[in-house]
């Protein structure tokens, strides 16, 4: 090894070492190269000494800042709640009417209520509230059981065939499958149903078959829940059936299977993963600004 | 300095042990706190195990791929709690082998999707998910639907499971084919002996509202109603941290 051979031009030593005529001079460390590497060397000490680091059995270095992800962020959360208390406290504390009679505290619910429904209502009902068929429209003025504050926070609350002891509970029978009526006679009450019921547009002629006899079965079987006139009941749940809105589809087809399997709509309740003044707010969100105030009398 | 190295870099054995020593440090921070494994996730006494029905449809879950674009850990940041729910806990992938934490989210994240909405959104959100989400762009699984559940396999998934520590009883191992049904069919004879061996709380129903059928549709709708429901620590965790706050 010929240690200390100077390049002749540079003047530079050499490493020794000889490639095809080429040899490698044996420069220093770059200065920049130190300096990084002395700063991350002591940024990281200085790190281990503020937050927590090592693992020491069964537990480890805290940190001389004390910093726990978990405190961290109950802190924030406890901080964004403080910052909301100017309003939510009101909204926890005002009744439905006070509230939606203070365009401050509304331009609120619109905010809020928006991104609550988003995270929360529109996977199912649409973001703009219209459903789909199976998921009822909450702006279209027709409820199942009540649109006035007190009954849509209660459903909120509860839901619909839920998990929820309290839950709000609805069935409607297999009428078809369980053998109560026969495919004469659902034909005849459906019949009866498509020619009585508002802006039915696709009428056909085996609407016009069996009306009489629909209506009588329909006194019979239906109308304890659906109502003599099958307007509804809002007290059980049961949809008006003689309204141009349909939770599932008005075809003929639609509703012979709706009448042979029966349906049992579902709505998860929301106590416990909303808060109470959460689920104010969206109350307010679905009856005042989705639905319209025209419709909270419905 | 320079000089110590220089001669260091000459001695074959001695710059390979000191190569050896420098990048075993990578390694040992990675593994040393495995050993403490069982100080590092919570105990809970209410933490239930996977029915075989959930179990099955956690399977279709990594079978279709689901955790490319959907994560299962809320993270202690404020945006995800008030989004989500309270922050995971360790405790609640516990008996998760392999976990399915995820880090991408092209979809929203899971870990408290159970009881968010209802089994027929679920099955109408996978069959199409833009019947009901216009904006979604997540694929359809119609064949969910359509596919019968294998069960026959299901003992050997319990056993597996046991070897690394899921607390699955001889009972619950040998009954697991069975108990996948009667999980999905409430007024059958065996529905009992689900909730006797899983717990009362265990969700049974017909997932995919088709009565008769054992599909994995009804599989991978248990599996996601269950999620973030095996134990109620990060719910009364959050009651302790909002119940501080009152006071």
């Amino acid at each position: 090894m010929a240690v200390g051979e100077r390049d002749p031009i540079t003047g530079i030593h050499t490493t020794g070492h000889e490639w095809d005529g080429i040899k490698e001079l044996d420069n220093r460390v770059p200065r920049a190269v130190i300096f990084f590497l002395v700063v991350t060397t002591l940024f990281s000490v200085v790190y281990w000494i503020l937050m927590p680091a090592w693992p020491l059995g069964s537990t480890y270095t805290r940190g001389l800042l004390g910093l726990d992800q978990r405190q961290v962020v109950e802190e924030s959360v406890r901080e964004a709640n403080a910052q909301r208390a100017t309003w939510t406290q009101e909204i926890a504390q005002l009744d439905f009417d006070e509230i939606s009679a203070r365009p401050e505290l509304m331009q609120i619910v619109a905010e809020a209520g928006k991104t609550l429904f988003g995270d929360n209502c529109a996977a199912c009902h649409g973001l703009d509230a219209a459903g789909s068929p199976g998921f009822p429209s909450l702006a279209d003025g027709t409820w199942l059981w009540g649109g006035d504050p007190q009954t849509v926070a209660e459903t909120l609350r509860v839901g619909i065939n839920s998990t929820h002891p309290e839950t709000r509970f609805a069935q409607m029978p297999a009428f078809g499958r369980d053998g109560i009526l026969d495919a004469a006679a659902i034909s005849a009450i459906v019949s009866y149903i498509r020619s009585n019921a508002e802006g039915i547009a696709d009428l056909g002629p085996q609407d016009a078959e069996g009306i009489e006899e629909g209506r009588r079965l329909f006194a019979d079987n239906c109308a304890a829940c659906h109502g003599a006139e099958g307007r509804g009941d809002q007290a059980v749940g049961a949809p008006d059936l003689m309204d141009d809105a349909w939770l599932v589809g008005s075809d003929r087809q639609t509703l012979v299977r709706t009448v042979w399997n029966g349906r049992q709509g579902h709505m998860p309740h929301w106590e416990g993963r909303l808060g109470e003044t959460e689920r104010k707010m969206l109350t307010l969100y679905v009856t005042e600004i989705l639905a319209g105030r025209e419709n909270r009398q419905q | 300095m320079s000089e110590t190295h220089k001669k260091l870099e000459r001695s074959a054995i001695g710059f390979v042990l000191a190569i050896v020593g420098v990048a075993s440090i990578g390694g040992i921070v990675e593994i040393a706190p495995l050993f403490t494994i069982d100080e590092t996730v919570e105990k809970v006494e209410d933490m239930r195990v996977y029915t075989p029905l959930e179990l099955a449809g956690r399977n279709i879950y990594i079978r279709e791929g689901c955790y490319a674009c959907h994560s299962q850990m809320i993270r202690t940041l404020r945006d995800e709690v008030e989004r989500y729910g309270p922050y995971s806990l360790a405790v609640e992938s516990q008996y998760d082998h392999p976990m399915l934490w995820g880090s991408k989210r092209t979809g929203p994240d899971l870990a408290r999707i159970g009881g968010k909405y209802s089994d027929e959104w679920h099955v109408a959100h996978l069959i199409d998910p833009r019947a009901v989400v216009p904006e979604s762009k997540m694929p359809a699984y119609a064949w969910l639907a359509r596919n019968d559940l294998r069960t026959d396999d299901l003992p050997q998934h319990l056993t597996a499971l046991r070897r690394l520590g899921v607390p699955y009883t001889d009972e619950m191992v040998e009954n697991a084919a069975r108990d996948a049904f009667a999980q999905a069919f409430p007024d059958s004879e065996m529905a009992d002996g689900v909730a006797e061996r899983y717990g009362a709380e265990t969700n049974i129903r017909a997932f995919d509202g088709e009565r008769g059928r054992l599909t994995e549709m009804d599989a991978l709708v248990a599996y996601l109603q269950v999620l973030g429901r095996l134990t109620d620590a990060a719910q009364e965790n959050a009651d302790i941290a909002a119940a501080g706050e009152a006071e």
